[in-house]
C-alpha cells in the first residue's frame, strides 16, 4: 500500500431503501475518496446516511446508483460472492458493539480473521498474539470477551481488523460505547497502527473530540456531503 | 478454527446441547431397537430353514410360509425319491399342536418332526448325546428359553412328562437359543413321534427335504422335481427362507409396523435435532453475520454448521448405540429377540450423520439469507 494513492473511492453513490411502498432516500449522490495513510472521519446527524455510506464503501451493501472502487477495482455489479472476496482481501471492519465471538478467547477472535484467509496453526496464533501485543493486550490473549472491559474488547476487535493488514479500515462509531478517554485512546491506536502501514481509515463518529486524530472530516447531512476537509467540530 | 467455533457454539448452551443429544440418542435407540426387532424377527422366521442341511424343500402346492401349510400325501415322498439326481430325501413335519403342562393348563407349540438318525433337519444347539434319546418313543426336545412357558421350569426341564396332542411325551433334551418368532415354542421330535403328536396319518409329512446326489446341481434338481412331481412347490433353501421371511414381514404387516416405528424414530429425532441446531444457529446469528461481513466464503459458515451437526451425531450415536446394546442384552434375557448385527450398527451410524446434517441444512438456509449489512445495525 502506497501512502497517498487513492485506495477507496465512491462516485455518485445513491441509495434508496424501499420500505413497503415508501421509498427512503438514504444517500443522494455522494462522491468521496480516501487515500492510503489517511484517516477520514464521517460525521453528521442521526439518520443522515453515515452507516449506509460506510456499508456501501465496505462492499456489504450495494448502491442504487453510482460506483465504488476498492484498490482501483470497480465493484459495481459484482455478485455477493465476489464482493465477499473483495472484503476479505482488502477491508477490515470495526463495529460499535465489537462483534467478538463470545465463545472464543481474545487470541482466537483475532485468529478467525487469519483463518478466513487460509492462515492457520501456530503461524496464525503467533501473528494473532503479535496483533494483540500491538494493541497492548498481550496478557489478555486467553481471556474470553465477557471478562474484558469495553475498551479492551474494542482493542481486540482492532487487532482482528488489522491482523491481516487490509488496505482499508472501516469503523462505525467504534467509540460510542466507550468513555471519552478510552475512546480517544482507541482511535489513537487505530490511527497509529493503520497510518504507519499506509492503510485508508474511515471512521463514522458523533464524537467531535476525535476530530484531532483525523486528516479529514467529511460532513454528511440528509444523504449529501455538505463539507469535506474542514476539521471543525 | 471452524471446528473450534462449532464445538464452542454447541457447548455454549449446555441445556440445548442436552436436548440435541437426547434427540439423537432417542432416534438411535428407537431405530436400533425397532430395526433390531425387525432383524431378529426376520431371522427367527426362518431359523429352522436356515439351520437345515438340505438344499431343497418340497411342500404342498401353494405354500406361503414355513409355519402353516397343508400336509403332503405319502406317495409324494416316494415320487421324489424316484427323481433322478436325488441323493437323499427325508420327511419333515411342521405343525402346531397342543402342549399340556404337567401342572395343568395348555400352550400352543410348533412341533418339528425330523429323522434323528440322519438329521437333514435336526435341532441345532443340542448336545450330541441327547440326539440319541430322541429316537426313543414319546421323547421330545424343547428350548431352555421356554421352560417357564411350558410349565416345566421346576424340574430343570429334562425328564418332565407332559402331553402333546393328548399323547404322552417326555422331555429328554434341551436346546439353547432356538427362539420361535410366534408365541408357540418349537418342540423337536422324531418323525414317528411327531406324527402322533400332530395327528397326521402314517407316511404324511409337511415337507420333504432333499439333498442332491454328488455332482448334481441344486437348481437342476429343483427343476427336475418340479417336472416329475405334480401338485408340489419346490424351492431351494434360500428361496423358501426368502418366501417365508417375505410372508411374515410384509404380508402380515408385522414387519411394516416395525419399519414404520423405526422411521418414526428417524423423523422425530431428526425434527428435534433440526429444532435445536436451528436454535443454536439463531443464538449465534450475529457472529455468522460478522463472518459474512468480514468476507467469509459461504463454505466457511456452512462448514461450522455441518461440524455442529456431525459432532452432535457422533456423540449422540455413541451414547445411543451403547444404550441400544444394553437394551439388546436386556431383551435377550427377557426372551425377546432383538438382533443388532454390525451392519445395522454401522448403517445406523451413517443414518445418524445424515439425519443430523440434514437437520443442520435448515440452519444453513437461514445463514445464507443473512444480510451482512446487519452488522452495522447494532444486531
Ligand atoms: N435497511 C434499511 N431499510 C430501510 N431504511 C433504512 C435502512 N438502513 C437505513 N435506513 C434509513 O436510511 C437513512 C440513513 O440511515 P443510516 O443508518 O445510514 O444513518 P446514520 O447516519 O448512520 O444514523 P445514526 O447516526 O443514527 O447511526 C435513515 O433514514 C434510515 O432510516
Ligand atoms: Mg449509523
Amino acid at each position: 500500500m502506497t501512502a497517498g494513492e487513492t485506495l477507496l473511492e465512491a462516485k455518485g453513490v445513491a441509495k434508496t431503501f424501499t420500505l413497503g411502498k415508501v421509498e427512503v432516500p438514504a444517500l443522494r449522490g455522494v462522491d468521496v475518496s480516501v487515500r492510503g495513510g489517511e484517516v477520514c472521519l464521517l460525521m453528521g446527524p442521526s439518520g443522515s446516511g453515515k452507516t449506509t455510506l460506510l456499508s456501501i464503501l465496505g462492499c456489504i451493501l450495494s448502491p442504487s446508483a453510482g460506483s465504488v472502487s476498492v484498490m482501483g477495482r470497480d465493484t459495481a455489479g459484482l455478485p455477493e460472492r465476489e464482493l465477499a472476496k473483495v472484503r476479505l482481501a482488502h477491508i477490515g471492519f470495526i463495529f460499535q458493539s465489537y462483534n467478538l465471538f463470545p465463545t472464543l478467547r481474545a487470541v482466537e477472535n483475532v485468529q478467525v480473521a487469519l483463518d478466513l484467509r487460509g492462515v492457520s496453526g501456530t503461524d496464525a496464533r503467533d501473528r494473532a498474539l503479535a496483533a494483540l501485543a500491538s494493541v497492548g493486550l498481550a496478557d489478555k490473549a486467553d481471556v474470553l470477551p465477557r471478562d474484558l472491559s469495553g475498551g479492551q474488547k474494542q482493542r481486540v476487535a482492532i487487532a482482528r481488523a488489522l491482523v491481516a493488514e487490509p488496505a482499508v479500515i472501516l469503523a462505525d462509531e467504534p467509540t460510542a460505547a466507550l468513555d471519552s478517554e478510552t475512546g480517544r485512546a482507541v482511535i489513537a491506536l487505530v490511527r497509529e497502527l493503520a497510518v504507519t502501514r499506509g492503510s485508508s481509515v474511515v471512521i463514522v463518529t458523533h464524537d467531535p473530540r476525535i476530530a484531532d486524530f483525523a486528516d479529514r472530516v467529511v460532513r454528511i447531512e440528509d444523504g449529501r456531503i455538505v463539507a469535506n476537509g474542514e476539521k471543525t467540530p | 478454527m471452524t471446528i473450534r467455533i462449532a464445538l464452542r457454539n454447541l457447548l455454549h448452551d449446555r441445556v440445548r446441547l442436552a436436548v440435541t443429544l437426547t434427540g439423537v440418542v432417542f432416534a438411535v435407540v428407537l431405530i436400533a431397537v425397532q430395526g433390531g426387532l425387525f432383524v431378529g424377527f426376520t431371522q427367527a422366521t426362518t431359523c429352522v430353514i436356515d439351520n437345515t442341511e438340505a438344499e431343497i424343500w418340497v411342500a404342498s402346492r401353494g405354500v406361503r410360509n414355513f409355519d402353516v401349510t397343508h400336509p403332503l400325501p405319502p406317495r409324494k415322498f416316494h415320487q421324489i425319491l424316484g427323481v433322478p439326481g436325488v441323493g437323499r430325501a427325508e420327511r419333515v413335519i411342521v405343525r402346531f399342536a397342543n402342549w399340556k403342562k404337567p401342572a395343568g393348563g395348555r400352550e400352543s407349540v410348533e412341533v418339528v418332526g425330523f429323522d434323528p438318525g440322519s438329521g437333514l433337519a435336526r435341532p441345532w444347539n443340542v448336545p450330541a448325546g441327547a440326539m440319541a434319546a430322541l429316537k426313543l418313543p414319546d421323547t421330545v426336545a424343547v428350548d431352555a428359553l421356554y421352560l417357564e412357558k411350558l410349565g416345566i421350569a421346576g424340574g430343570k426341564g429334562v425328564g418332565e412328562a407332559v402331553e402333546i396332542g393328548d399323547r404322552r411325551a417326555r422331555v429328554v433334551a434341551l436346546t439353547s437359543g432356538i427362539r420361535s418368532f410366534t408365541t408357540s415354542p418349537y418342540v423337536f421330535a422324531s418323525y414317528e413321534n411327531a406324527l402322533r403328536y400332530t395327528g397326521m396319518e402314517d407316511g404324511q409329512c409337511t415337507y420333504v427335504l432333499v439333498r442332491p446326489a454328488p455332482g448334481v446341481a441344486v437348481e437342476a434338481l429343483r427343476d427336475a422335481i418340479r417336472r416329475n412331481v405334480r401338485d408340489v412347490d419346490v424351492f431351494t433353501r434360500e428361496e423358501f427362507a426368502g418366501k417365508t421371511r417375505h410372508y411374515w414381514m410384509f404380508t402380515t404387516g408385522a414387519g411394516m409396523a416395525l419399519l414404520i416405528a423405526a422411521s418414526l424414530g428417524l423423523v422425530v429425532g431428526g425434527v428435534v435435532v433440526a429444532q435445536t441446531l436451528y436454535a443454536t444457529t439463531m443464538d449465534h446469528l450475529a457472529e455468522f453475520g460478522t463472518l459474512r461481513a468480514m468476507g467469509a466464503p459461504g463454505g466457511y459458515i456452512h462448514r461450522i454448521i455441518v461440524i455442529q451437526a456431525v459432532a452432535a451425531a457422533l456423540v449422540g450415536y455413541g451414547c445411543g448405540i451403547v444404550v441400544s446394546f444394553f437394551l439388546v442384552d436386556l431383551a435377550a434375557r427377557g426372551g425377546a429377540s432383538i438382533v443388532l448385527p454390525p451392519v445395522l450398527a454401522v448403517g445406523l451410524f451413517f443414518l445418524t450423520v445424515v439425519m443430523c446434517v440434514t437437520a443442520g441444512l435448515v440452519s444453513i438456509r437461514k445463514v445464507t439469507t443473512i444480510d451482512p449489512a446487519m452488522v452495522f445495525r447494532g444486531a
